[in-house]
């Protein structure tokens, strides 16, 4: 494994647009931190802080839901570093080298599993920062309750880049794959649309958009923004608010079979493949 | 001897067009080969699906008598097909710590085998930089890295200029001499037949011979012959020689290939007694060139 993950990261560091993009991506995800110091210009200047993001365990919640969103800086890395080889045709010569196609997929996999958990880690070393400066908690409990939105987080960057992957594979060009990516964003919304006016109820229509992967990534982490409220209701311990914000572990599972079927897929595409 | 490959019927169809026919040679240690045939005769489809890049059909093929994988297998052979793909952005050697990388071995041997190639002094330069000529050698060099049991070069001179051919005939040559055993695809005949002890014949997917070199060459010879006279006298009489199986007109020479051993002073005195004096006659073995369009023109 580590032989494999050497590899590839030689191939990236070597790359300037990879390495910059990188960069970008992780410098992106440092200056969430950033948000700390918006403030309103009315009223007495409140801080976008002091409305109580950075509380534990909501910080959970709001990071990785904003993090996630910078996610598409590495798609690029991941797709070009994919459609790379065929563009090189250094695909064949790495086969001719000895690199067995299995490796091939699996040195792309465990460096995507690396970009996914160094996603993961940083944000947790970020949202821990922040919240300690921020927070009005700091009990131990509540500081590390919620933590499955830092697990929905990993998954989710893990189904996607596989995604891009399989994408990259599929199509061999990254700007085409990255275009197919949008094509079936899109293709979801007109696969529920369909459904829900001719063939099925609106509801069982999205049962099954649920179970698409971009809808099932998006459903990981629900928008964080309309909970902010309840964040509060909860600190004065009135009500229970009326919308589910927590992670699914059928979403994890449905992304979990979908990235199953992304990178089975990629290894059955390159064996079948002539060269 | 060692058998580093073996290929037994192997097939290859890309959709109807059937690239390799019922395939089988094996490569014995220590002998360079050379696999002959003429553009688009499936040479390079062979190499590809013995490298593991291209999927065969039916048939087999095993590496080192079939103890191990051939991706294993892989990493004791050098190859190259035929242009070199590398990464653009990377320099000579980061290229090469890459394949290091892939085959598990030390960095040590890169620069060695840079000054092989004489690409020592450019070593830096990124690979994007380099001329074909340059780019053919790194491949080369490449190939080496794990010093290899086998090299396997697809059409290695394609494309360069004759200084590039002349400098990777040398080195081929250098790395022959080393005992190193080579397989040898080329549509050039002189190329097989300076650098090759064996060689194996294809034309559209089928093997036509396979064996030594010299004894594709060694016929019965040919005998060429020019008269002043008559020469459609001379073709007659010469088809009525019962050591004489056919006879062609080239460039001004009547040629007849023999069909039994026979010696050139026999035809003269056979000739004359039928009234045709000649003005040139010699008997030679013919070339490999001559060999081959006979061989793949049937």
């Amino acid at each position: 494994m580590l032989r494999l993950l050497q590899i590839e990261f030689h191939k990236l560091f070597h790359n300037r647009a990879s390495r910059v993009l990188s960069i970008i991506y992780f410098g992106l995800l440092t200056s969430i931190a950033l948000i700390a110091v918006i403030r309103f210009p009315f009223g007495n200047r409140m801080a976008l802080a002091d409305l109580g993001i950075f509380n534990f365990p909501y910080i959970w919640h709001f990071n990785t839901y904003v993090a996630a969103i910078l996610k598409f800086f590495l798609l690029l890395v991941i797709v070009s570093m994919m459609a790379n080889e065929y563009s090189y045709k250094t695909l064949k010569q790495n086969l001719i080298d000895g690199l067995s196609k299995k490796e091939f997929i699996l040195s792309k996999f465990y460096t995507v599993l690396v970009f996914a958990f160094t996603s993961t880690v940083f944000v947790f070393i970020i949202s821990l920062i922040l919240g300690l400066i921020y927070s009005d908690f700091n009990e131990l409990s509540i500081i590390f309750s919620d933590l499955e939105y830092l697990l929905a987080f990993f998954i989710k960057l893990v189904g996607f880049f596989s995604f891009g992957l399989f994408l990259g594979i599929l199509i061999k060009r990254s700007a085409f794959a990255v275009g197919a990516m949008l094509t079936w964003y899109i293709g979801e919304w007109i696969i529920y649309g369909l459904l829900g006016w001719k063939v099925t109820s609106w509801q069982t229509a999205q049962t099954i958009k649920n179970l698409l992967p971009l809808e099932a990534m998006q459903n990981l982490i629900v928008e964080p923004g309309t909970r902010l409220g309840a964040v509060k209701t909860i600190a004065n311990q009135i009500t229970e608010f009326s919308k589910d914000y927590s992670v699914h572990f059928t979403d994890i599972i449905i992304v979990l079979i979908w990235t199953a079927i992304f990178i089975y897929s990629s290894y059955v595409l390159l064996k079948k493949r002539d060269l | 001897m060692d058998t580093i490959l073996s290929i037994k019927n192997l097939d290859k169809k890309f959709g109807k067009v059937h690239a390799v026919k019922n395939l089988s040679f094996d490569i014995e240690k220590g002998n360079v080969y050379g696999i002959l045939g003429p553009n688009g005769s499936g040479k390079s489809t062979t190499l590809g699906i013995i490298l593991n890049v291209v999927n065969k059909t039916s048939g087999e093929f095993t590496w080192f008598n079939g103890t191990m994988s051939t991706h294993e297998a892989l990493k004791k052979v050098g190859a190259i097909i035929e242009r070199p793909n590398f990464y653009p952005y990377m320099t000579a050697v980061q290229n090469l710590q890459l394949i290091c990388k892939i085959k598990g071995v030390p960095y040590d041997n890169i620069d060695e085998k840079l000054k092989v190639v004489n690409l020592f002094e450019r070593k830096d330069s990124k690979f994007k930089t380099y001329s074909l000529g340059m780019k053919q050698r790194l491949a080369i060099a490449s190939a080496l890295l794990n010093d290899p049991e086998i090299l396997i070069l697809d059409e290695p001179t394609n494309g360069l200029d004759p200084q590039g051919i002349h400098e990777i005939r040398q080195i081929i040559k250098k790395i022959a001499k080393n005992g190193t055993t080579i397989l040898l695809a080329s549509h050039l005949l002189d190329e097989v037949e300076k650098v090759c002890s064996h060689v194996v014949v294809i034309r559209k997917g089928e093997k036509l011979y396979s064996g030594r070199v010299e004894n594709m060459i060694a016929s019965n010879g040919i005998v060429e012959v020019k008269t002043e006279g008559n020469e459609e006298a001379l073709v007659n009489a010469l088809k009525n020689y019962y050591d004489i199986a056919a006879v062609n007109i080239e460039d001004g020479f009547v040629i007849a290939r023999l069909e039994n051993e026979t010696s050139a002073a026999k035809i003269n005195s056979y000739l004359f007694e039928q009234g045709i004096v000649v003005s040139h006659l010699v008997k030679r073995k013919p070339s490999l060139e001559e060999q081959f369009l006979n061989l793949t023109n049937y």
